[in-house]
């Protein structure tokens, strides 16, 4: 087992290099002096020289390179010049929005999704089913920021049961927080439920055409018990591995729902830096996010182990 | 036996296909009994509908087909028009199942403990403990060593055989009257089906329990059958005890489909005369390497040592079970994969170890049929085309190329206007000749048939076998012949070779190895194939 | 596991003559499909518009018009013509702050969306199968490109996209590039299994065995078999990549402003959405019937080219 999660951690570790390289060679794909581009529009000369010096950009690529990766990982992310800030600061700053966000939505999207997906393989072909696919296509085919347009026209401006925008942190106010996260979290789960619920019914509807079910059947176990005890657990592989590879969507999707609701998240930072063309922010944000992105999948990998004992490779 | 009430009753069961199919009915008006302590036999070819009607009466038929007439009696019991409620109640107390695949139809996630379990929870009031007891009981009687930990094992932690006895130890926990088993050995090694087909055997005898038994071979129905039920598209042909079946069958589909068994018995061949050696191995191995960066290099030895020859005109079977590494060697041998240790000399040339680009004159000298007809022409061209496209890759026009093609047509004795067809128009047997025409379009020296007949029907297999024969004699061909099966390989071989776990451990003219085998293995997978003392085919005067 | 059930290959004679007749070219399929139809009506309809906008009574989405901003739908305006007159017309969907008309705006934004859906499905798999055909058939390079693609989609989608665009600043073609990079590994992976899975078909040993050369042998034998998976993966790049346009817009890093494209009517739109809804409400509906004809019709393809996929999904 610990065998099984040390070449799994190992496995990602090419992975998350590429990552890295690719973020790295960014800045040098841009035209112009990556120390000028660095400095924004307003730096002086003395500051160019500064981060040229700073970066080595004097030195062979591949040194570089190795000085930018490794002040990466002494968490020395550089200094974003637009806000006046190290981006460490401002990413701290800016992490609470967005974890809150994303842990609502994927909490909402699955308690949602994974019984409506696996009702509807239940009952195939039924009107059930047939909702909950023209649902999915529908959820896969809005565009976040209309969905969400939509949501606060109606719920904010017309009935007024929502306040329509903006964030207030969970340790100032509970209530007001937890308000402000209801119609964010739902506009970034429409696509989310969409997907998970769909791979959920295809998964189940694959494992009940297995020959174990119709072990199972032959028992004479009733359709709930074979269902939830030999369909379900069997579908978990499946399900789980969309929903670690739709962090992805969430996290495209929170870029967008925060600047929707005016929340001071990652997301709109991203923008803002990419706006500002602020370098050093962009490039953290994007490390970041992948870093999250892979081990939550590598999370998710490990977590096979507990639904599945054949997986021990 | 006969007196006693009978456990199953099938009378006149129709069951319709949906519209469309190539048949309005998957079974048609079909009556039979089973008697307690009774082996009944339903024999047929693919398509007979016997497993429709194992499905009917465990009421797990797929939706499509519907039962429309008849009745099928459990103890008298009507099982077709009792509710889902009532059938799930029967299922495993009074009747049960086992199926084809024992790989499969297990669930992978439980431990094999926890599936008996589920039985006993689902249909008796027993505690842990003696639900814990009665199942360690059925897993002893079923053979299987060590209950305690293979209660607490994985299916994937265990062979198919075993797996097989833990499907069985379910099946009969509750002492069911009637136990259907569905093909329950064909997936299986010829050594392994021998001990299962034993132990059903044992347990039915020793708890009255009455079997329908499901199979297309008629080897295993020599082996287990009290009587025997012949089907053919849907309809009883022919029915009575076994003895009487094999031996006086009344109906011309019976005596066809007896007689195409092939014999376990060589058939005498010619001495070998001082032929050109066609196809020489030294030494030849396969290891497979899996290299892995934190694992221990694992490296499996497929085929060790193999030293083979086949000479002109004759047919050389290498036999063996599944990962004996027969089809490693025939694979190496065609380069479809490079072997790691060995040569292999085609003529005077060693093809083992050259390039790929001055093996490709070599090529042409050696085709292979494979052993899945459906998937071994391209779906999406003609016939024709692929019939002509080695020929024309070695040169040949077009219009020659299908002149030849033509011919060989005629040869496998297939319509040779039918070139512009696809595949998917052709039947598996007919499929298979097209397989050997395009094999014969390149004027190999070797033909390599790689279990070229084991996905065919007894019927059709006799044909192709026959067609393969008459080609060696006519075109003077060398042929290596790869199967599982021991009758097939008595048929059609001059020389076996049999191997097991990679190497060659018996080798020498098929009547020698067949008469009088030397290797313990070779005993006993000989002692192993079943109805081997049946003489199929020789009838008596009716 | 050397021997097949005979009911496993249940077809024999007796059903090669049904076959026959049932077996009809997939296109043929395709195009009956009700899905494809349905999905394919609405697309046409798009296309029309796109094609015709000036004579569906828009007029030059770009013209800024001081005297009429910020008009709700149905208003009747009266604008300056070159020569000095004035007209009357009315703005059906109303007008922005600027006083551009939206309606018109809302029609050529048509073509926007359509060129790069069309673009990029076209780019990412012509990309992606030459890449996924070379990393199935040549071993050595299938390792290093393999690495490269995983590393490329652990950075989630939308946001390498945002990179690339804040390297090579705005504009159609590097915001139809942009979309296509991450989508070009999932094409990749998709082709290179095909390939391997079919390499290991019998009918491909039997043409290697009978000496095809590796050429005709991977556009006769291996190729076929991308066309159909490919043609459905094609129109759900299609439509997720008008999505991801429609939000780069939206966020203000897409296409210019001044460009009439749904993204950027709506992000015109956001400052006033409390009184002018309109200006979202209507490049949205646009937007989201297109994407949902497009995964209809892809969904419908599924179904009858390529249906293993389609029972998985």
């Amino acid at each position: 087992m610990l065998d099984f999660i040390a070449r799994r951690l190992v496995a990602i570790i090419p992975v998350l290099a590429v990552v890295a390289v690719l973020v790295f060679l960014m800045l040098r794909l841009t035209p112009g002096d990556p120390a000028a581009v660095i400095a924004g529009d307003n730096a002086t000369s003395d500051q160019i020289a500064d981060i040229r010096e700073k970066l080595g950009l004097n030195l062979p690529i591949w040194q570089q390179f190795g000085i930018w990766i490794g002040n990466m990982l002494q968490g020395n992310f550089g200094e974003s010049f637009f806000f006046k800030k190290t981006v460490a600061e401002l990413i701290a700053q800016r992490v609470e929005p967005t974890l809150a966000l994303a842990l609502c939505t994927l909490i909402f999207a699955v308690a949602i999704s994974v019984p409506i997906g696996v009702a509807a393989a239940y009952k195939q072909g039924s009107a059930f089913d047939r909702s909950v696919m023209a649902f999915s296509v529908l959820g896969f085919s809005m565009p976040t920021f209309v969905i969400g347009y939509c949501l606060i026209y109606v719920f904010a401006i017309e009935l007024g049961w929502l306040p329509v925008q903006g964030y207030v942190r969970i340790a100032v106010n509970f209530g007001q927080f937890f308000e402000r996260m209801i119609l964010p979290s739902i506009t970034l789960s429409v696509g989310f439920i969409a997907l998970i619920a769909r791979i959920t019914r295809a998964s189940v509807l694959e494992v009940l055409n297995e020959d174990y079910i119709r072990t199972a059947r032959a028992k004479g176990l009733s359709n709930r018990v074979v269902l939830m005890r030999h369909a379900l657990r069997n579908a978990a592989v499946p399900i789980m591995t969309v929903i670690g590879l739709g962090i992805a969507i969430l996290i495209g999707g929170a870029v967008v729902t925060e600047s929707v609701y005016g929340l001071p998240g990652l997301g709109r930072l991203t923008v803002e830096a990419v706006l500002s063309r602020d370098f050093p922010t962009i490039q953290t944000v994007i490390l970041l996010f992948s870093v999250v992105y892979v081990v939550i999948n590598l999370l998710i990998d490990i977590s096979y182990t507990l639904f599945d004992p054949r997986i021990r490779y | 036996m006969a007196d006693k009430k009978p456990v199953l009753e099938v009378r006149n069961l129709t069951v319709a296909l949906p519209s469309g199919a190539d048949r309005a009915h998957a079974v048609e008006k079909v009556s039979f009994t089973v008697s307690p302590g009774e082996i009944v036999c339903l024999v047929g070819e693919s398509g007979s509908g016997k497993s429709v009607i194992a499905f009917t009466v465990m009421g797990l038929l797929a939706k499509a087909l519907k039962p429309t007439g008849g009745e099928i009696l459990l103890e008298g019991e009507n099982v077709l028009t009792a509710s889902e409620q009532r059938l799930r109640e029967l299922r495993c107390t009074r009747m049960s199942m086992i199926f084809q695949e024992p790989m499969t139809a297990l669930n992978p996630v439980m431990t094999c403990g926890e599936q008996i379990d589920e039985v006993l929870r689902t249909h008796t009031k027993l505690d842990p403990g003696a639900r814990r007891t009665k199942i360690l009981g059925i897993l002893k009687r079923v053979k299987l060593p060590e209950p305690e930990r293979i209660y607490a094992s994985y299916p994937h932690q265990l062979s198919g055989g075993q797996r097989q006895r833990i499907m069985i130890a379910m099946a009969l926990v509750l002492d069911p009257v009637l136990l259907i088993a569905d093909e329950p050995t064909t997936a299986l090694d010829v050594t392994t089906q021998a001990e299962i087909l034993k132990l059903i055997a044992e347990l039915q005898t020793s708890q009255g329990t009455g079997v329908l038994f499901i199979t297309h071979d008629f080897g295993v129905v020599a082996e287990i059958a009290h009587k025997v039920a012949v089907l053919r598209w849907g309809e009883l042909v022919e029915m009575g005890p076994t003895e009487q079946i094999l031996s006086r069958p009344q109906e011309g589909y019976t005596r066809m489909l007896i007689s195409s068994v092939p014999s376990i018995v060589p058939a005498h061949r010619g001495v070998r005369l001082d032929k050109a050696t066609v196809l020489r191995t030294e030494k030849l191995g396969k290891t497979y390497s899996g290299k892995s960066f934190f694992q221990k290099a694992r490296t499996v030895k497929a085929a060790v040592d193999v030293d083979l020859d086949i000479r002109k005109g004759e047919t050389l079977g290498i036999v063996g079970e599944s990962g004996s590494g027969k089809s490693t060697v025939a694979r190496c041998i065609a380069r479809l994969i490079d072997p790691t240790e060995g040569k292999v000399y085609l003529g005077d040339t060693e093809i083992a170890t050259i390039s790929a680009s001055r093996l490709r004159p070599h090529r042409r000298k050696v085709q292979i049929v494979f052993q899945d007809p459906y998937r071994s022409m391209n779906p999406r061209i003609t016939i024709g085309e692929s019939i002509i496209e080695g020929p024309m890759n070695f040169g040949l026009k077009r219009d020659e190329a299908l002149a030849r093609a033509r011919r060989l047509m005629e040869t496998v004795r297939l319509d040779p206007n039918s070139l512009d067809r696809y595949p998917h128009q052709f039947s598996g047997g007919q499929r298979q000749r097209i397989c050997i025409a395009r094999a014969l379009a390149m004027e190999p020296e070797l033909l390599i048939a790689d279990e070229a007949v084991s996905a065919l029907d007894v019927s059709v297999q006799k044909q192709v076998l026959e067609l393969l024969d008459e080609i060696r004699v006519r075109l003077n061909l060398a042929v290596l012949f790869i199967t599982h099966d021991l009758r097939v390989a008595a048929q059609i071989c001059d020389y076996v070779a049999v191997m097991s776990q990679g190497r060659v451990v018996e080798y020498g003219a098929a009547e020698q190895v067949f008469g009088s085998p030397k290797h313990d293995y070779t005993k006993a997978l000989f002692a192993a194939a079943p109805g081997r003392h049946w003489e199929f085919g020789k009838f008596a005067a009716a | 596991m050397s021997a097949i059930a005979p009911e496993d290959v249940a077809v024999d004679s007796a059903s090669i003559a049904a076959a026959s007749n049932k077996r009809r070219p997939l296109w043929q399929l395709a195009i009956r499909n009700p899905n494809v139809i349905f999905g394919g009506a609405i697309l046409l309809i798009m296309v029309i518009i796109a094609a015709c906008a000036p004579l569906l009574g828009a007029v030059d989405p770009t013209r800024i018009d001081p005297a009429s901003r910020n008009k709700k739908p149905g208003t009747e305006i009266t604008y300056r013509l070159d020569d000095g007159k004035t007209a009357k017309r009315t703005a059906i969907m109303g007008t922005d702050s600027l006083g551009r008309d939206v309606y018109s705006r809302v029609l050529y934004g048509t073509r926007v969306s359509l060129i790069v859906g069309v673009a990029v499905s076209i780019c990412a798999i012509a990309i992606g199968m030459v890449i996924g055909l070379v990393s199935g058939y040549i071993r050595w390079a299938d390792g290093i490109i393999m690495r490269f693609m995983d590393g490329l989609m652990a950075i989630p989608g939308i946001l390498l996209a945002i990179a690339l665009v804040s390297i090579w600043r705005s504009g159609l073609y590097t915001v139809i590039l942009a979309i296509v990079v991450p989508d070009v590994p999932r094409v990749v992976r998709l082709v290179r299994s095909i390939v391997l899975s079919v390499r290991e078909e019998p009918y491909v040993e039997g043409a290697i065995s009978v000496g095809t050369p590796t050429w005709t042998l991977m556009f006769r034998h291996i190729l076929p078999n991308t066309i159909a998976p490919l043609i459905v993966q094609a129109t759900f790049i299609a439509a997720a990549a008008i999505l991801a346009e429609a939000a780069l817009s939206f966020l203000g890093i897409g296409i210019p402003p001044e460009t009439p494209s749904w993204g950027n009517i709506m992000s015109e739109g956001r400052t006033l959405f409390r009184v002018f809804p309109h200006n979202i409400l209507y490049p949205g509906i646009f937007l989201a019937l297109t994407v949902l004809a497009i995964n209809i019709m892809g969904d419908g393809l599924r179904d009858t080219l390529d249906p293993k996929m389609s029972k998985k999904v």
